[in-house]
């Protein structure tokens, strides 16, 4: 579906990104994993087309990136954005027009998310009036509305509550079940590990490491395990032969 | 294309439908003309709103006894007394001031406790001198009729000579459009650019700009954000216009049928001097004026100068506010478009000021034309050239001018701005945007 071809991008004073590969497969959820600053963004913007690469090439199904490729891909920055003093229905239609949509389209369309996200009757209400988490609701629906093939989601479950993250999950799963590619942009692991297929992991502009979820659970198997204790404080003896590697106490229970 | 359209679409409307868009076309107008009429009513009625001055004359020489007229707030006072006691008293007088006169008429002092303003300093020199030349033309010989007949004043009527024939050169008229709509121009440049630069600073703060951008070019949001506000200011400049061509119509018709002169203000006119002065009070006689003014209005060609006036108006608002929107990529909030706007407002500011005390005067001088010239001084100072008539040649090479500035400018701002608006938290200076620009894509 994707495939990212030995990208390099250079700001001034640092290098963003170090000759990055990576494959990213049809129909699979793939994270992009990293810690903050590794250049996770810089290569979400370089697929979106917002910046180019200094060097390396995007290919979308075995073609060069283009203008053509701009309304199949959904991108939900981390950095939510809308227009505060526009009314909701409005800004929908207007991102759904932007990315190619008909007028028409567009509201048939958005009418059935917005019942689906239980926003319906929010149509005619400003941004500026709606909660965080309910303005990340909006900008879930105008980036789906398109029905994209590809979905980049940039730390998608922020500012979420755990109900609402949960009704999310589900959309996005639901939407990769009917055939759309999900790429997730997290910096916490956790948050992704159990729905993503295969990963890449960044770090300092460099893919350090890359593969299918199983096979990385696999071969980093090392044997160590963290073992959780509750109780008396344990004293090694000839009986009872181990070592205390990290023995950080805790009062009052975990 | 299409979505560029989009765009404009979505910033006129959002603009238009406001209620504040409302407001300003019918308020501005309004105290437009409301600013104008109480600055020409106040000039027009000082004697009423200005502060009484009483003037104690000392006149050692004898000619002015009881002559000097008083007017212009001025009351004068003679004194019986000698200069020494007059001065010696003064403080606690309450007078305004104390005017000593020798013998010779040389050295004429006024004293007073703050400082003396100019124009009082003017109006008793004219007064003295005006005095004076009668008592010394009386006693040379000259009878009082004889000199009634030769002070009788000459009015200069102003024609213009044309190859179509000859008119009204109506000089005040031309002042006044040429004032009025360099003033416009760079109100409107200052009041629109500066929106476009809120619009490109809300869309990054917000953060829309990487959701818009992930769906169109960097260039496309710019140049539909820059056309759907200029936009909006071609209606509301459309809707003033209508307005104001209704209103005087309206007006043109109640006075050219109803023209009484009013000596008391024909009377007035003639002390003012001053060009500044005198374009309000064109504006503020409307009584025995204003009818004139209706008819010479036919002899400026109306249609021409508001084409031009639209036309500088649009050019010169792209140009600077491709510049606006530069700035606003450039900074993460509005305080901070300080360091760069001054660069901006210069060039407008000081057009402003050379046009309404140089330009006005000499519409055909080198330094004009220069200024008519260059695409960040011309609209405003085309603007002020054109009703006094501007050579054909002339109008086309600043016009043309004016739009490569445009383009130039425009594809400048461009490279800035693409890289600008995703760039965050990093303070922007003049050798950063300098790399921005630099950057291949």
């Amino acid at each position: 579906m994707i495939s990212i071809r030995n990208i390099v991008k250079q700001y001034s004073g640092h290098r963003a990104l170090d000759d990055v590969s990576i494959e990213i497969e049809q129909g699979k959820v793939f994270g992009l994993l990293g810690p903050n600053g590794a250049g996770k963004t810089s290569l979400i913007r370089i697929i979106n087309q917002i910046t180019a690469p200094d060097s390396g090439e995007v290919l979308m199904n075995g073609q060069k990136l283009g203008q053509e490729h701009i309304s199949r891909i959904g991108y939900l920055p981390e950095e939510r954005g809308l227009y505060k003093k526009m009314e909701i229905g409005e800004q929908i239609l207007y991102f759904a027009q932007l990315k190619g949509l008909s007028k028409a389209d567009a509201r048939a369309r958005a009418k059935y998310w917005f019942e689906k996200m239980e926003i319906t009757g929010w149509w005619n209400k400003k941004v500026e009036d709606l909660s965080k988490g309910m303005q990340q609701k909006v900008q879930f629906v105008s980036t789906v509305l398109h029905e994209p093939e590809l979905l980049i989601l940039d730390e998608p479950f922020t500012g979420f509550d755990p109900v609402n993250a949960e009704l999310i999950k589900n959309e996005i799963l639901e939407l990769n079940k009917k055939g759309a590619t999900i790429i997730f942009s997290t910096h916490r692991m956790e948050s992704v590990e159990e729905l993503c297929d295969s990963i890449a992991l960044l770090n300092l502009s460099h893919k350090i490491l890359d593969g299918k979820m199983k096979d990385i659970r696999n071969n980093n198997r090392t044997g160590t395990y963290i073992l959780k204790y509750e109780g008396a404080a344990l004293v090694p003896s000839a009986t009872q032969p181990f070592t205390i590697v990290s023995d950080n106490e805790f009062d009052g229970g975990r | 294309m299409n979505k560029i359209w989009l765009i404009i679409q979505r910033e006129y409307l959002s603009r238009v439908k406001k209620k504040s868009f409302l407001v300003m076309t019918f308020l501005v107008p309004v105290l437009f003309i409301g600013v104008f009429g109480l600055g020409g009513y106040l000039v027009a009625n000082q004697n009423e709103f200005g502060d009484k001055k009483t003037v104690q004359v000392v006149d050692e020489s004898g000619m002015f006894a009881n002559k000097l007229r008083n007017g212009n707030n001025i009351e004068y006072s003679y004194s019986t007394q000698s200069y020494a006691a007059e001065k010696a008293a003064f403080a606690k007088s309450g007078r305004t001031y104390l005017l000593h006169i020798p013998a010779s008429l040389t050295d004429v002092q006024l004293y007073s406790e703050k400082k003396a303003s100019a124009l009082t300093i003017q109006n008793i020199e004219t007064e003295l001198s005006d005095v004076a030349q009668t008592s010394r033309l009386l006693t040379a010989g000259i009878d009082t009729a004889m000199l009634t007949k030769a002070r009788k004043p000459i009015s200069v009527e102003a024609r213009q000579i044309t190859e179509t024939g000859e008119k009204d050169a109506q000089t005040y008229v031309a002042y006044a459009i040429g004032f009025i709509s360099a003033m416009l121009i760079y109100m409107s440049l200052l009041i629109y650019g500066s929106q476009v630069m809120r619009g490109v600073i809300e869309e990054k703060v917000s953060r829309v700009v990487e959701v818009i951008i992930s769906s169109v070019k960097p260039f496309q949001l710019m140049m539909g954000k820059i056309i759907g506000i200029g936009l909006v200011g071609l209606t509301q400049f459309v809707l003033w216009i209508t307005l104001s061509l209704i209103l005087s119509t309206a007006a043109g018709t109640l006075f050219v049928h109803n023209t009484q002169p009013a000596p008391v203000q024909m009377a007035q006119m003639h002390g003012v001097t001053t060009p500044g002065t005198a374009i309000a009070a064109t504006g503020q006689a409307p009584d025995n004026n204003m009818g004139k003014i209706m008819q010479s209005l036919d002899s400026i060609p109306v249609t021409y100068t508001i084409c031009c006036f639209l036309f500088y108006f649009l050019f010169g608002y792209m140009l600077y506010s491709a510049v606006f929107a530069l700035v606003g990529s450039a900074v993460d909030n509005e305080t901070e478009t300080q360091q760069f706007m001054l660069p901006i407002t210069l060039p407008l500011v000081f057009t402003l000021i050379i046009s309404m005390n140089f330009v006005i005067h000499n519409p055909d001088s080198s330094l004009s034309v220069w200024l008519s010239m260059i695409p960040f001084t011309s609209p405003i100072a085309m603007m002020m050239r054109i009703p006094f008539g501007v050579p054909a040649w002339q109008l086309a090479l600043s016009a043309l001018f004016l739009v490569l500035g445009f383009l130039l400018t425009t594809w400048v701002a461009s490279r800035i701005y693409r890289v600008g608006i995703l760039m965050y938290g990093k303070k922007a200076s003049y050798k950063e945007i300098v790399k921005w620009f630099r950057y291949n894509e």
